[in-house]
């Protein structure tokens, strides 16, 4: 790999004339033999909604990472409004007028959310002064930017939505310019994404700045003046957003030309391999998840399940992969299956149902196993993998890894590598090779892109059309739309735990498919 | 990215951690007005300087090795097992009952049956508290401290009132047949002619010991049930999703942990006493705590650290014995060692990374 391909665009400057409000300087950042930032230099307008966009491990969290002070670069510079400033901890980001919203959210739970802006800047010992002050200055920055949070809430009764907001009232409680916001839409509903949006483009109207950070190449077009593309802590272009494509940025982004829709062949159902009737599910506090939900999935077909996260989508894989209980009835090729048993994965397996699971990190894989390690899990007593009735056979199960990693295109190969050395797309791409490769009757995958990189994305996604064109039955779950739209034979939508309908993915649209999952009844 | 080989995260690392606990022992002892040259001189002629010493260092080590093992075993499940002391003093309480009650033909045939009831009475003592854990949440490291206490009590009411003999005045239980008595590691070693001290309490059961640490290590990396365990131990809510069942294997590796402590008796108890004292564990099992922290879990880090231990323990009583250095004073050095070694860890792990990181770039 050269740095200097022919495919990326000379870094341009920004507009002659336009302050600055930013600008790095040929900054470089190596973890030992990982050269994580190499000689990026970026000039960032102010008032202006600048994005940095790439795939996982490119290097856009390092980079901002220095800027805000957690890392020293080993060589570069930082100028704040064209002046030099060196930034060697957080502290001073802070001061140099730098905000930060990170992926995951730095808020103390039981604080209200009046506390948990004034933390780390309460100016005395005393707590009256600053909160009288810290709140007549949040009413002040609500109205001003459209901010709405009640300051008395407590930060875990809120949405992730609000939660969010409050994180940027942190930042602007401390008088920040420049907002550099981390993925924020990761974990945002469309509609909770499209208030931010909002809220971000009054925030460049009252002349602040701001760097987004993300992987999505829609919102990167729709809310940003600039984009810079990193690829391999490299910065591979910066273009003004109205003079360029998701398709060319795409192309930047991964080195190639990139296939951003899917294509598939029409479906051709055939036998009914799942039922399920008036299946329920309750939380372990007692409330309901799954208020009798019914549904069907033939082999040779995609059912996508549309709704906001935590509207029982959850709960309906978990109780069809055997790992929380449920009532009802639940039929796999027309013979029931028990849903009383806790941890009872292993007979779903025997039974022919894989689960790629939502929580790759938390459910599907152990971060901490080796790779040959998670390709058994799940899998530990199955017949191929065993040396005699005590010992597993290692060697068998590392030889397995070997050629899954070839056939599911893991980078790097190594069995012996652990799980969390690997990249996202790569670690979704070992749950992928083992649930898959078994050729089970009926997958269940939650979110099989979340967190992956645009590459691996169009990978998983043919491996999924491939398995249901092989006649299996997949039950997808995503909170992505154009993913169930793209992928899904159809579409079922999920509220508070019910249906809410079904729909032709050729028939509908977003608009649609919103109001379902939002609860309105048509 | 480790840039770290193996070796030096198993070996260095370790080496260096312990070399600063010793230094810093070193201007303790200094501070007390003694010299600690002299004082180490003393530790390791004592406890490594004649096979009589190097009888007592592996007598205590063992312990160590069995209490150690049970620890890490419980630990690579996720689960803090401190009741290594109740369950050991059970485990001796099975040695008794066996070699009391059962007349053996011959001291093996004693050996193979004491070691199994030990396993059994440790295996009870930890099946309660890991009940408790699997099935009504009540953690494991509250219910097993209580345990101890529990165990500690009941054996004065068992020495007391059941297996002291009639008229005697020692909270101890009978003599066991002579004919039960352990052969010594030097009547083993001297088969094969290797002279070897015969006026020191190490005996057969360090070689059991060692087949339990091969047997530990089979049982974790090479067994479908340590796999179980050990996913379990990394992840509960992902062991759940493979079909793992958390109750289930709560329970195993209570029982495995519980029978390894319980097995530390037939060393003292059979090898040693040759009958049942009030306190024959004398906190070998929270030794054990130490060992596996400082073996990482590890049976082969576990074999050594024990191994280490036996040497404070034994060169500690030498130091004692032969200098105004009190005994406490091994207590600070131990804990120094577990200081760190264990807890501080990555001070020493830290710059040993970025020293490999630089001699790493300097190829590159």
């Amino acid at each position: 790999m050269t740095g200097n391909d022919t495919l990326g665009r000379q870094a341009t400057a920004a507009p002659a004339g336009a302050p600055l409000a930013i600008e790095l300087c040929g900054i470089s950042k190596a973890f030992g033999p990982v050269q994580a930032n190499k000689d990026i230099s970026i000039q960032v307008a102010k008032g202006s909604i600048h994005g940095i966009i790439g795939e996982n491990g490119a290097g856009k969290s390092t980079l901002m990472s220095i800027l805000y002070g957690f890392y020293k670069a080993d060589a570069g510079e930082i100028y704040i409004s064209g002046n030099l400033t060196p930034i060697p901890d957080s502290q001073s980001a802070i001061r140099a007028g730098i905000g930060m919203v990170f992926q995951h959210f730095k808020l103390v739970q039981n604080f209200t959310v009046l506390e948990n802006v004034i933390l780390g800047a309460e100016g005395g010992a005393l707590l009256r002064g600053a909160m009288a002050s810290a709140r007549k200055s949040l009413t002040d920055l609500a109205r001003e930017y459209e901010l709405d949070v009640d300051p008395d809430a407590v930060i875990e009764d809120l949405s992730v939505g609000h939660q969010q907001r409050v994180e940027i009232l942190k930042a602007l409680y401390r008088q920040a310019d420049i907002l550099i916001l981390d993925e924020p839409t990761g974990v945002l509903t469309p509609a909770e994404a499209d208030q931010l949006f909002r809220i971000l483009n009054g925030l460049r109207d009252q002349g602040k700045t701001v760097i987004l950070i993300t992987h999505k190449l829609r919102e990167i077009m729709e809310i940003t003046d600039t984009v810079s593309v990193m690829r391999r802590g490299q910065m591979t272009a910066t273009v003004k957003t109205k003079d360029t494509n998701p398709e060319e940025l795409a192309e930047l982004m991964v080195g190639r030309k990139v296939l951003l829709h899917v294509e598939k062949k029409p479906a051709t159902p055939g036998e009914m391999v799942l039922e399920v009737e008036n299946l329920r599910v309750r939380d372990e506090v007692g409330v309901e998840r799954l208020k009798g939900v019914s549904l069907t999935i033939r082999a040779g077909e995609i059912l996508g399940i549309a709704g906001v996260a935590g509207n029982g989508q959850s709960e309906l894989l978990e109780v069809l992969g055997g790992i929380a209980r449920g009532t009802g009835t639940v039929r796999l090729n027309g013979q029931e299956i028990a849903l009383t048993a806790a941890a009872d994965g292993q007979s779903r397996r025997a039974r022919g149902i894989a689960h790629v699971p939502e929580d790759r990190q938390h459910l599907g894989l152990i971060m901490d196993f080796s790779a040959w390690e998670n390709v058994a899990f799940g899998y530990h007593h199955a017949p191929e993998y065993q040396k005699s009735a005590l010992l597993m056979d290692n060697d068998a199960i590392r030889a397995d890894t070997v050629s899954k990693m070839e056939r599911y295109d893991v980078r790097p190969p190594i069995p012996t590598l652990a799980a969390k050395s690997f990249s996202g797309g790569n670690q979704q791409k070992i749950v992928v090779a083992r649930e898959m490769d078994r050729n089970p009757d009926l997958l269940l995958v939650g979110q099989p892109t979340r967190g992956v990189d645009i590459g691996a994305i169009e990978f998983i996604h043919k491996q999924i059309i491939a398995l249901r064109d092989a006649g299996k039955a997949v039950l997808l779950v995503s909170v992505e739309l154009d993913e169930i739209m793209s992928l899904s034979d159809r579409i079922a939508v999920m509220f508070d735990g019910q249906i809410m309908g079904e729909r032709d993915p050729a028939k509908t649209d977003e608009r649609e498919l919103g109001l379902l999952m939002a609860g309105v009844v048509k | 990215m480790t840039a770290m080989p193996k070796w030096a995260d198993a070996v260095l690392v370790p080496l260096i951690s312990l070399l600063i606990a010793f230094v810093i022992s070193g201007l303790v002892i200094l501070a007390i007005g003694e010299d600690p040259v002299a004082a180490m001189k003393i530790m390791v002629t004592g406890a490594l300087g004649s096979t009589y010493g190097w009888g007592y260092t592996l007598y205590y080590s063992t312990n160590f090795i069995f209490t150690g093992l049970a620890v890490s075993v419980a630990f690579q499940a996720g689960l803090f097992n401190i009741g290594g002391e109740g369950q050991a003093s059970l485990g001796g309480l099975g040695v008794a009952v066996a070699c009391l009650f059962v007349p053996w033909p011959h001291w093996s045939l004693a050996l193979i049956g004491a070691a199994g009831m030990a396993a059994l009475f440790g295996a009870a003592w930890a099946a309660i508290p890991a009940y408790l854990q699997a099935k009504r949440g009540s953690h494991v490291v509250i219910t097993t401290i209580m345990f101890n206490y529990i165990a500690s009590a009941l054996m004065i009411y068992v020495l007391v009132t059941i297996l002291r003999p009639m008229g005697a005045m020692d909270t101890a239980s009978a003599r066991f047949d002579p004919s039960l008595k352990l052969p010594r590691l030097g009547d083993i070693l001297g088969l094969v002619g290797i002279p070897f001290n015969n006026r020191n309490p190490a005996n057969i059961s360090l070689l059991i010991a060692l087949v339990a640490c091969a047997g530990v290590w089979l049982l974790m990396w090479r067994t479908r049930l340590g796999y179980q365990l050990r996913a379990f131990g990394k992840s509960e809510k992902a062991s759940v999703y493979a079909g793992i069942n958390p109750v289930r294997i709560t329970m195993y590796a209570m029982l495995i942990s519980g029978g390894l402590s319980g097995m530390m008796a037939i060393n003292t108890v059979m090898g040693e006493a040759q009958r049942l004292l009030l306190n024959s564990v004398e906190g070998a099992g929270f030794i054990g705590i130490a060992v596996a922290l400082m073996g990482r879990s590890h049976p082969v880090g576990v074999l050594l650290a024990a191994i280490l231990f036996g040497f404070l323990y034994q060169g500690g009583a030498e130091l004692a014995l032969w200098t105004t250095i009190p005994r406490e004073l091994i207590i600070v050095i131990q804990a120094l060692v577990i200081l760190f070694t264990g807890a501080m860890d990555n001070m020493v792990r830290k710059p040993v990374e970025s020293l490999f990181l630089m001699l790493q770039k300097g190829k590159a």
